[in-house]
């Protein structure tokens, strides 16, 4: 059974993966990194190690997405100056 | 078409890297000597049921000292070529659920902080994870309250005190004890206390401290002040 979960948490990350870099969308293709880090944690988590899947959530899909999308937003901002 | 080529050949390869390594993969059923050394250890000399603990903060202290200032450096990096002036300053304006609710909510995530980074040696995680959840505490307070001030003395006041003081209890070890950053200047205790593994949980509280303080002036810092 944990085989197949992490399998199919892993084609999942893979598609959020590939779906990141093809969105036409900088929103998007933040929450699809986020969606990627999220994963990751459950499946630390799911292998037995709390620790790790802890510091992968709060930061790898939380801080690091947040930071993606203040940066976003003083770019966007600077282009609409010019 | 030659892009596609070199990319294909890139795959090829790193899959030619990693075939032998997947193929000699075998399940270990019981730990290497290193790792028996440090759960041994963790339990009888240091008195920290969480192992991991034992191994980031006193058998690979040195190298956690290491990572603390690589982000500090990270954050003066942020904030030597962000300095913001104040027109510049990201203004979401929240929603009444989200201003409501916040409130509430900031208070109950720093406890959930402090707890994280204090219980250190006893439960799963510690001051990188406590120091993170305390700094998206002030981000919610950030996003909630839009004219929020968070100051920035406040900030380095506990970042400098408890980098000092991380460094400090680091000497103390080479002075009373056999090594740098040894967590045996403090009484052992009962196995399992809040108060126990030596200096385990001061160390991890102040790493806590460190790292909060530090996220959340980069957060500051990014948001324009």
């Amino acid at each position: 059974m944990i085989p197949v979960i992490i399998i199919g948490l892993g084609v999942i990350m893979l598609a959020a993966a590939v779906a990141a870099i093809y969105f036409k969308s900088l929103l998007a293709s933040i929450i699809s990194a986020g969606v990627i880090s999220l994963l990751a944690s459950v499946i630390y988590l799911i292998l037995g190690s709390p620790d790790v899947a802890m510091t992968e959530a709060s930061i790898g899909s939380g801080l690091t997405t947040v930071i993606f999308l203040f940066a976003l937003h003083r770019v966007r901002k600077g282009k609409s100056d010019d | 078409m030659i892009k596609n080529i070199a990319v294909l050949l890139a795959v090829a390869g790193l899959l030619m890297i990693f075939l032998p390594v997947i193929s000699g993969f075998q399940e270990r059923d019981n730990l290497n000597e290193l790792a028996a050394d440090y759960v041994d250890g963790s339990i009888n000399d240091l008195g920290t049921p969480n192992v991991v603990t034992s191994v980031i903060v006193t058998y690979r202290g040195l190298d956690t000292l290491g990572e603390v200032t690589v982000l500090f450096l990270a954050t003066v990096g942020v904030g030597l070529l962000l300095k913001g002036n104040r027109e510049d300053m990201i203004k979401i304006s929240p929603l009444e659920l989200l201003e409501t609710t916040s409130s509430v909510l900031v208070a109950l995530i720093m406890v959930l902080g402090i707890y994280i980074f204090t219980h250190g040696h006893l439960t799963p995680g510690g001051g990188f994870q406590g120091g993170v959840v305390i700094a998206s505490g002030f981000l919610l307070l950030m996003l909630s309250k839009v004219n929020a001030k968070i100051s920035h003395s406040i900030m380095n006041f506990v970042e400098s005190f408890s980098g000092v003081a991380y460094v400090g209890i680091g000497i103390a070890g080479i002075v009373l004890t056999i090594g740098f950053l040894n967590p045996g200047i403090l009484p052992l205790g009962q196995f399992g206390d809040l108060f126990s593994a030596g200096a385990i949980p001061v160390i991890y509280s102040l790493i806590g401290l460190k790292v909060g303080s530090e996220l959340t002036s980069i957060l500051v810092t990014m948001r324009g002040e």
